[in-house]
């Protein structure tokens, strides 16, 4: 076994090149085979992705403030545009949020980083495959601004048919942008699963793999089972708007409900390949600040395997208005609800993980207790839209709207940004400002309810979504919710300002700056170098097992 | 020794492969490589999955559209076809046998008949889609049958909406086969494939079993349709 101590690993190679600095030549970078840089070049697209997606919501949201409309005249007033633009804007920012920023934010670049680390492996098993995917990511997120240079798309991020067939914009290259993007989530996927069959160190059995690892593998079971019917989904739609087909147009004897059963087979299991990976960093990062082994490691890893068995069973509850049989009505709104026991038993495991434990409230934690509260909000507002006659009420009304945000944006986005936080040394061998760093994480955590607590009262009071106008008695909400918005858009203009702000000039970050007790931590430098470890690690131990890293630490204090 | 970054020596005659920097051994690469493979088949059983579900979905609507339009379509050319395939799936096993006993010669032979055998599917399938398009039986904008009887069916232009989707991927993807089967020759001519190193005719050969299989479903849901 190699050096028990990151630090002391840190201290052997200062002067060696690490992962980052071995080659600094433009195709040394476009080229690589390395996990970690195509890691990096990941974050960089989906954070690019993420700002642009942001900056359609803010467009929706200014908008929002006064476009109201007089229900007696059918007069309109205030609003920055007219409504068919409206339609444009949430449709690219729901298309870049979903299909550019959250599907392959986590999977892809924090694990792309961390899942071979956390293995103990040299790559993942396909490193050709991974830069492919990356690239295929790159394919689509072009083809998704030429489509909107072309003639932006109208249709929401869900392209229900038949409108998504007849209208005048840019559908098939929005869909063949999909269907790349998709190929590119397959490929990870595809990758990681062999990459945890087969690369795994020795000792590192299933149970002794951080949970992360089990999250992004379930996920990656997700990305393979799941993402093929939306190929085959938008594949039909693009004949359908070429050729008319007639599969999904009522107009030639298709059924445009076939469309829907089709887009939530693969987009409910999505919404679990956005939130199970953000799980995963829950997992490490709750652990690690609080100084305690995991709670319910074996739960917390077969409820990850859980919900995305039972994420297939469930997507007619996307469709309760949509005329299925009351048979189907009855059934999907039945398997929804066993969704919420898995979640709940993660959440239970990782509040009895803190219980008691030494917390500490470093940016990671800090984002990490955000997603605890928002987590339990938009769960359990899902169960209430999993129930059948709530539903009827509250079918695509702004309650909805705020459910999924409270699940995609601020669960998920929540935890990719813990999830950032806690690998940013590690990936650039810098700290950022910890003053900063907890100033953005509470702008962000109170812009994102500002905005979203507003929307799922006037959800629930009737506001509908997707109206670019609407009556006077919701401009109050509207407002709050704007003013939300824009204080999240602010925290999040922080966080980005002081990360990169840490990239000039931060100050160099310890080795194992938390005491985290996973291989990434303990048994590579800090940045890593380019395969990772100097000696094939072994694991002799459980994955949260902090003897070794509070004995360094009393060591520490002794000698000083 | 067949470790990492290492080169596993090759029969006489052939030339030497190198395990990728990243595996401890030809074997872990070998079983990765072969797994991935499985995963990547399993996308595309639920990508034509999706056109299966769409096809039991309207065949239980239109049941006498879909009948008729079964009757549209040459039984004896979707037979052959269904013969030239089954064959082409022989002589595909039949290669991956030679690569693994290193018979260069067999296994250049081999796969040379798959690929005719492809070509011949497609040929076949050629003469197919222009006699349908003849009759005006296209898919979607361009179904005009020109048989006047075949008009008071409603649904039988999506019978053949499917047919022309599914047997278009499915050509699409024997297309692909040949493209990979060119590759497995040239590779194989190089004498770059053998006992030491068969893994790329191995899993060419699990992805042309793939599309035979498919096209073992398509044949009697299209020209055998009750
Ligand atoms: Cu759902």
């Amino acid at each position: 076994m190699t050096a028990i101590s990151a630090t002391s690993v840190h201290e052997t190679h200062a002067e060696r090149k690490n992962y980052l600095n071995r080659d600094s030549s433009f195709m040394s970078w476009a080229g690589t085979l390395d996990h970690k840089r195509i890691g990096l070049m990941y974050l960089t697209g989906v954070m690019f992705a993420f700002l642009v997606g942001g900056l359609f919501a803010l467009l929706v949201r200014l908008h929002l403030w006064d476009a109201t409309v007089d229900v007696a005249t059918g007069v309109k007033s205030g609003g920055l545009f007219e409504p068919g633009k409206y339609n444009q804007y949430f449709t690219m920012h729901g298309v870049f949020m979903v299909f550019m920023f959250i599907i392959p934010a986590i999977p892809a670049s924090l694990g792309n980083f961390a899942l071979p680390l956390m293995l103990g492996a040299k790559d993942v098993a396909l490193p050709r495959l991974n830069l492919a995917s990356f690239y295929l990511w790159l394919a689509g997120t072009i083809m998704a601004i030429a489509s909107m240079l072309l003639g932006q798309v109208d249709t929401g991020w869900t392209f229900y048919t038949p409108y998504s067939i007849y209208t005048q914009k840019a559908v098939v290259m929005m869909g063949l942008s999909v269907f790349v993007l998709g190929f590119s989530s397959i490929f990870t996927g595809l990758n990681f699963i062999v990459t945890t069959h087969k690369l795994r160190a020795p000792g590192q059995g299933w149970f002794r793999m951080p949970l992360f690892v089990w999250a992004v593998y379930a996920t990656a079971l997700l990305q393979v089972v799941a993402t093929p019917v939306l190929g085959v989904t938008v594949l039909l739609l693009g004949f359908e708007r070429l050729y008319h087909i007639g599969i999904f147009d009522p107009q030639f004897g298709g059924d445009p409900v076939l469309f829907q059963h089709f887009f939530w087979f693969y987009s409910h299991p999505a919404v679990y390949i956005m939130i199970l990976p953000a799980m995963g960093i829950m997992s490490e990062v709750v652990s690690v600040f609080s100084r305690k082994p995991i709670f319910g490691y074996r739960l917390i890893a077969f409820s990850s395997l859980a919900i995305a068995i039972i994420s297939f069973i469930v997507w007619g509850h996307h469709m309760f208005t949509s005329g299925q049989s009351e048979l189907a009505l009855f059934l999907f709104s039945f398997l929804t609800f066993f969704v919420a026991l898995p979640s709940a038993i993660k959440e239970f495991n990782w509040v009895a993980t803190i219980w008691k434990g030494s917390i500490s409230l470093e940016a990671p934690m800090l984002y990490a207790l955000s997603f605890l509260v928002i987590f339990a909000i938009g769960g359990l507002t899902g169960v209430i839209l999993g129930t059948l006659n709530l539903d009827i009420h509250l079918h695509d009304t702004y309650f909805v709207v705020a459910h999924f945000h409270y699940v995609m944006m601020g669960s998920t986005a929540m935890a990719f940004f813990a999830g950032l936080h806690y690998w940013w040394p590690k990936m650039f061998g810098v700290m950022y400002s910890r003053f900063w760093a907890t100033i953005g994480a509470l702008v962000i955590f109170i812009g994102f309810n500002a905005t979203f607590i507003p929307q799922f009262v006037m959800g629930s009071m009737g506001m509908p979504r997707r109206y670019a106008h609407y009556v006077p008695e919701f401009q109050g909400y509207h407002q709050a919710s704007t003013i939300g918005a824009l204080l999240l858009a602010t925290g999040i203009a922080i966080m980005v300002g002081y990360l990169l702000a840490s990239l000039f000039g931060g100050k160099k970050a310890e080795g194992n700056p938390w005491g985290s007790p996973t291989l990434d931590w303990t048994h590579t430098s800090t940045p890593p170098v380019l395969e990772n470890f100097d000696d094939q690690p072994i694991v002799e131990r459980e994955p949260y097992d902090y003897t070794l890293i509070l004995e360094e630490a009393k060591q520490r204090v002794q000698n000083a | 020794m067949s470790h990492a970054g290492h080169t596993v020596p090759a029969p006489a005659g052939f030339v030497p492969h190198t395990v990728a920097h990243h595996f401890e051994s030809q074997e872990q690469e070998y079983q990765s490589a072969k797994l991935g493979f499985w995963l990547f088949l399993v996308t595309e059983i639920l990508l034509f999955g999706g056109l299966f579900v769409a096809y039991f979905y309207y065949h239980t609507v239109h049941h006498d559209a879909f009948s008729i339009g079964g009757k549209q379509l040459s039984w004896k050319l979707g037979t052959t076809n269904t013969a030239v395939l089954l064959f082409s799936s022989f002589t595909m096993a039949m290669g991956v046998r030679s690569a693994q006993l290193s018979q260069k010669k067999a296994m250049l032979t081999y796969l040379v008949l798959t690929f005719l055998c492809a070509c011949g599917f497609l040929v076949v399938k050629y003469f197919e889609y222009s006699a349908k398009i003849d009759h005006g039986l296209g898919a979607g904008s361009m179904f005009h049958p020109h048989d006047p009887q075949l008009l008071g069916y409603e649904g039988l232009s999506m019978f053949f909406a499917l047919y022309w989707t599914m047997t278009g991927i499915h050509g699409f993807h024997v297309l692909c086969g040949m493209v990979v089967i060119a590759w497995l020759i040239w590779r194989g001519a190089k004498g770059e494939l053998h006992a030491k190193h068969y893994m790329p005719v191995d899993i060419v050969g699990l992805y042309w079993h793939l599309v035979d299989l498919i096209w073992i479903f398509l044949f009697p849901l299209l020209y055998l349709v009750p």
